[in-house]
C-alpha cells in the first residue's frame, strides 16, 4: 500500500480582505476561502475538482503546490512538504494554469524547453527523448520555432503541457486546461492526456468547468463550495445525487407538434414552430430508447445531445445540500 | 560540479541574451539613450563646475571622478538586478508563482529572468568619463590605489544591486509602490554621484546610513585621492564600502525571505 500523492487534512485558508468603508475607515473582512477539506489522492489516479468560481478551488492547488502556506491543516504533495520542500517538489509536479503562461513570451518552444531542461537539470538524452515524445504526441512540430506570443491559445495550452510534463513528473495538476479552446483542440487534449496515464501512470488533478474534461479523463469527482467538500465520488453519482438531465436536441424534416408524453422524458422547449425541440431525459432512459420512441412519431434530421453544465450541477448540489430545494441560491462566488 | 550548479543561470541568462539582440535596432536605440542618460547626468556636474571651482571640498577632476564611479556602479547593478522592480508585474501575471513552481531560488530567477544589456550605455559613460578624468585628479598609483580602485567599483555595484532587492522586497507589501522603492534605487544613485558634504545633515544621515550612497563612491574617493573630507572623518571609511555591501545584502536577503513569507500568505 503506498501513501497517497496528495494527501489533504483538515485544510483552511483565511483571506482578510480589507475594503474601504467611508474616507479613513476600512473594514476587514475574514474571508474562508477553504474550510476544512480532507481528501487523499492515490498515485495514478485521476480527480476531477470542480466548483464555481471562486468556491475556493485555485486556493487548494497554490497550497498544494507550495505557492500558497495553509492557515491551518496539512498538505502533503508526493510525501513532501509543500512549503520546506519547495524545490524537491517542483522536480515531482508539472503545473498547468490555462490563463497564465509560464513559458517565455518572447522564446519559441524549443527554447524553452531547453531552459526547462537545464532548470529541472536534466541529463541531455533523457530530455531530448522526453521532448520529442511529446512535440509528436501533441503534434507541436509546426510551431516549435515560433515565438510563444505569435501561438494561438489552442497552441499554446498544448506547448505549456509540454512544459509541464518535460521533467516526466508522476503528478501532473492542470487548472482549467481547455478554458477557451475549440471543440477540435479540447479532443486532442483528452486523447494525448488519456495515453500519458497510460503509458506513463501520471496522477492528475484537474480543475475545469467542462463537464466533458470530467467524463473522459477523471474517474473521481471532488465539488467544493464555499471552500467546503460539497460532493466527493464519480460522475455518475454526482449526476444520480443531483438529479442532473441530459438533454436531447432534435432538428426535425417537417414541423410536427409538440412532442409531450416520450417515456422517460420532459419536454424542455419547442422552436421554429415545431421543427426544433428539446428533450430533457434522466439516468432511468437511454438516448437510444428515447429515440427510438421518438421516431415512431417524427422523422429526425439531426441530433445533439447536451451535456448538464456543470454550473448547474454545482448549483443544484448547492441547493440540494443546504435544503432549501429551490430558490436563488446564495450566490456562490464572483461572475 | 560547478559547471551543474549554474548551468540553469547560464542557459537562462543566455536565452534573455539572445532575445534582446533579435530585435537590433530597438536594442541600439536603448544602448544610446542609456548613453545619453550618464552623458546628460555628466553635464549637469559639468554646469554646476562652470559656476563654481569646488563643490563639497572636490574640484571638478575629483567631482568627475565621483561621478564616474558612481555611474559605473549603479549602471552595472541596474543591468544584472534593475529589473527585481518589475516585480509588481510579475505577481499580478503569475510570473512569480511560475518560479515557485521551479526547482531553483526564486531571487536567483527574479535575477536572472533579464540582464538589460543596454544599460551598458551608461556604464560606457561613466568609463569614458573615469578614463579622461583620472590622469587629471592627481592620483598616486600604487597597488594600493588599484585595489581600492578595483573593490570601490565591485562594492559598489554589490551595494546598488542590494537596494534594488530591498526596493523590489517592499514591493510584496505596497503592490503599486514601485516609486516609493525609486526613491530609494535612482534617489540613492543620485546622492552617490554629488559629494556627500553638500547635502543637509538630515539627507546626509539617510544617504549615509539609511541608503549607504555614500559608501558607493564619495569616502572611497576621498581616499583614492587621499583628500581628508570633511572634518572628523576618519580617512579608512574609504575601505569600508564592501563591510556596507555585505552588511546591505543581509538587510537584502532578509527583506527579501521576510517578503516572500508575506507573498505565500506564512507571514501575515
Amino acid at each position: 500500500m503506498t501513501d497517497p500523492i496528495i494527501d489533504v487534512r483538515e485544510l483552511h485558508r483565511r483571506f482578510t480582505v480589507r475594503s474601504p468603508r467611508g474616507r479613513f475607515r476600512r473594514t476587514r473582512t475574514v474571508v474562508e476561502a477553504v474550510d476544512g477539506l480532507t481528501f487523499q489522492l492515490p498515485e495514478g489516479s485521476a480527480l476531477g475538482y470542480i466548483g464555481a468560481n471562486g468556491a475556493g478551488k485555485s486556493t487548494t492547488i497554490k497550497m498544494i503546490t507550495g505557492i500558497l502556506v495553509p492557515s491551518s491543516g496539512t498538505v502533503r504533495t508526493c510525501g513532501l512538504h509543500p512549503i520546506r520542500q519547495r524545490k524537491q517538489l517542483a522536480r515531482q509536479i508539472g503545473v498547468v494554469f490555462g490563463q497564465r503562461t509560464q513559458l517565455w513570451w518572447d522564446l519559441p518552444l524549443r527554447e524553452s524547453y531547453r531552459t526547462l531542461a537545464a532548470i529541472h537539470r536534466l541529463p541531455q538524452s533523457v530530455w531530448t527523448a522526453r521532448r520529442d515524445e511529446l512535440v509528436d504526441r501533441l503534434d507541436l512540430a509546426s510551431f516549435i520555432d515560433i515565438p510563444v506570443r505569435q501561438l494561438s491559445l489552442g497552441q499554446r495550452i498544448r506547448g505549456e503541457i509540454a512544459a509541464a510534463l518535460l521533467h516526466s513528473p508522476p503528478l501532473l495538476i492542470l487548472d482549467e486546461p481547455t478554458i477557451g479552446l475549440d471543440v477540435l483542440s479540447k479532443e486532442r487534449l483528452r486523447v494525448f492526456l488519456t495515453e500519458q496515464r497510460a503509458h506513463h501512470g501520471t496522477s492528475l488533478l484537474l480543475t475545469t468547468h467542462d463537464m466533458d474534461d470530467v467524463q473522459r479523463l477523471t474517474e473521481r469527482i471532488i465539488v467544493v463550495d464555499h471552500g467546503r467538500m460539497a460532493y466527493d465520488g464519480d460522475l455518475a453519482g454526482l449526476v444520480r445525487r443531483v438529479g442532473a438531465e441530459r438533454v436531447l436536441s432534435l432538428d426535425l424534416t417537417t414541423p410536427a407538434p409538440p412532442l409531450a408524453g416520450i417515456p422517460g422524458t420532459d419536454l424542455v422547449s419547442v422552436e421554429a414552430d415545431g421543427l426544433r425541440q428539446r428533450l430533457a431525459f434522466g439516468d432511468d432512459t437511454t438516448a437510444t430508447a428515447v429515440l427510438e420512441a421518438i421516431g415512431r412519431h417524427v422523422e429526425v434530421r439531426d441530433l445533439t445531445i447536451e451535456e448538464p453544465d456543470i454550473e448547474e450541477v454545482v448549483r443544484r448540489l448547492y441547493l440540494s445540500a443546504t435544503g432549501t430545494g429551490t430558490g436563488t441560491g446564495t450566490g456562490t462566488g464572483s461572475e | 560540479m560547478a559547471d551543474g550548479t549554474w548551468r540553469p543561470y547560464r542557459v537562462l541568462l543566455g536565452s534573455r541574451l539572445r532575445s534582446q539582440t533579435t530585435y537590433r535596432r530597438s536594442f541600439a536605440m536603448d544602448l544610446l539613450g542609456s548613453l545619453s542618460v550618464g552623458a546628460l547626468e555628466f553635464g549637469e556636474i559639468y554646469v554646476i563646475f562652470t559656476n563654481v571651482d569646488v563643490l563639497g571640498e572636490l574640484d571638478f577632476a575629483a567631482a568627475a571622478l565621483l561621478f564616474a564611479l558612481a555611474t559605473i556602479c549603479f549602471s552595472l547593478a541596474d543591468m544584472v538586478v534593475g529589473h527585481a522592480d518589475r516585480l509588481p508585474t510579475y505577481l499580478r501575471q503569475g510570473t512569480l508563482d511560475a518560479f515557485l513552481l521551479r526547482p531553483l531560488p526564486v531571487l536567483a530567477q527574479l535575477i536572472t529572468s533579464d540582464l538589460s544589456l543596454r544599460r551598458l550605455g551608461r556604464t560606457a559613460a561613466g568609463v569614458a568619463v573615469l578614463g579622461v578624468t583620472l590622469p587629471h585628479t592627481g592620483i598616486t598609483w600604487s597597488v594600493t590605489t588599484v585595489v581600492l580602485l578595483v573593490l570601490t567599483i565591485v562594492a559598489g555595484t554589490a551595494i546598488f544591486a542590494a537596494l534594488f532587492v530591498c526596493a523590489a522586497a517592499i514591493q510584496f507589501w505596497l503592490v503599486e509602490g514601485a516609486e516609493f522603492a525609486n526613491a530609494f534605487t535612482y534617489g540613492g544613485s543620485y546622492a552617490a554621484q554629488y559629494p556627500a558634504s553638500i547635502f543637509a545633515l538630515p539627507v546626509r544621515v539617510l544617504f549615509t546610513f539609511v541608503v549607504p550612497a555614500a559608501f558607493i563612491a564619495y569616502l572611497p574617493t576621498l581616499a583614492l585621492l587621499d583628500l581628508p573630507g570633511p572634518p572628523g572623518l576618519p580617512s579608512w571609511l574609504g575601505w569600508c564600502s564592501p563591510v556596507m555591501a555585505v552588511v546591505m545584502w543581509a538587510v537584502a536577503l532578509t527583506g527579501w525571505r521576510a517578503g516572500l513569507r508575506h507573498y505565500t500568505g506564512a507571514g501575515s
